[in-house]
């Protein structure tokens, strides 16, 4: 039975888009089909992080407007089997398209696919509404932050109004060196905030940017810890229990040395 | 004397001080009512309450907040009221 699950945040900026390229790329990875559902018109960008930007033909406004059918305006990752994208429009307003057709659109990519991930845009104005439309479970993204934190309350407490109880909670862009000194909210401190089931922590990575600027989704890449962190939250929407990764035990090198010498107490 | 005592009292941690206020703008966002209103509900619950028992008005604290539902698949929002007995009146028993 095929999913639709919604990728927000409230917040701009967070993660939203990274996350669920590399959620639906790991999905792919794991021999799903799977397609990803950019709702962010007029500010698209899930065709750059995928890669795919100079694929596009048609867009999500050209199917639910009828100007072309669903599988014209899809187009197939060829790096990774069973991966798709449907462009965002970017030269329209979110108001091209309605929650009902976002609705349509979603039963019909039920019968083709496994997943399909829609990448919600920031805010909660007629873009949210019509991401949320046709899913049937919300996974939000929330950083440490106290902006991201207060926004993604206020994503949960919408998405239980409409029906999409029960939402998953990534946090990214976590740095553990600053949770350690106190200067940056905990897991914990942030899970007793929002009162919802975490599915990932996501360590604040280097990697991301370097992934973003290529175009390769980070999930791809062995030596990545917040690569590691996606390949986790894959395998938990498959289903299967992974614990949370250890995110104190992952230090460098370079830190190791120094605790080995004494000069970095643990 | 009061220099040692700031010594050995460690300044507030950052993340704390981030935590604090968030549960306090949350109170307001969750309720999507006025302060006000968390007053003009607090003082109406001190009335009442003081009729059968002595409490600790400036203690008193009163917050929206939300909680699992019994179930735990729902997330349901709570009236959390934490009230401060100094004494139980006679006249309530």
């Amino acid at each position: 039975m095929s999913e639709v699950i919604v990728i927000t945040s409230g917040k701009g900026g967070v993660g939203k888009t990274t996350s669920t390229a590399n959620i639906g790329t790991g999905l792919a990875l794991m021999g799903k089909k799977v397609v990803l559902v950019d709702t962010d018109i007029g500010l698209r960008n899930l065709d750059v992080v995928l890669g795919l930007e100079n694929r596009i033909v048609y867009d999500l406004v050209d199917v639910v407007e009828g100007f072309c059918r669903v599988k014209q305006a899809l187009i197939k990752d060829k790096r990774y089997d069973g991966l798709y994208l449907l462009p965002a429009a970017q030269t329209r307003e979110k108001t091209a398209v309605n929650p009902k057709q976002m609705i349509k659109l979603c039963d019909e990519l039920r019968e083709e696919f496994d997943y399909i991930i829609i990448d919600c845009p920031a805010g909660i104005e007629q873009g949210f509404k019509n991401a949320i439309a046709g899913a049937d479970k919300a996974i939000v993204i929330t950083t440490p932050e106290v902006s991201a934190v207060r926004d993604a309350d206020r994503i949960i407490g919408l998405l239980e109004s409409n029906e999409l109880s029960n939402p998953k909670l990534i946090i990214n862009r976590v740095r553990m060196d600053m949770v350690k000194r106190g200067d940056m909210m905990s897991i914990d401190d942030i899970i007793d905030i929002l009162a919802i089931d975490l599915i990932g922590v996501v360590p604040d990575d280097e990697k991301i940017v370097v992934s973003t600027n290529r175009g390769e989704p980070a999930v791809t890449d062995n030596k990545s810890l917040a690569g590691q962190a996606y390949r986790n939250i894959t395998r938990r929407i498959l289903g299967e229990q992974v614990p949370i990764m250890d995110l104190q035990s992952e230090e460098g090198f370079v830190f190791k040395l120094k605790k080995l010498f004494g000069l970095k107490s643990s | 004397m009061l220099d040692i005592f700031k010594f050995f009292n460690k300044p507030k941690n950052s993340k704390d001080v981030a935590k604090e206020r968030l549960k306090l703008v949350l109170i307001h966002d969750r309720a999507n009512v006025s302060p006000q209103f968390l007053e003009m509900v607090k003082s109406e619950i001190i009335k009442v309450i003081n009729n059968y028992m002595d409490i600790d008005e400036s203690e008193l604290d009163i917050q929206l907040t939300r909680t699992k539902s019994e179930d735990g698949e729902r997330i349901v929002p709570a009236l959390v009221a934490n009230i401060p007995i100094k004494s139980v009146k006679n006249s309530g028993k």
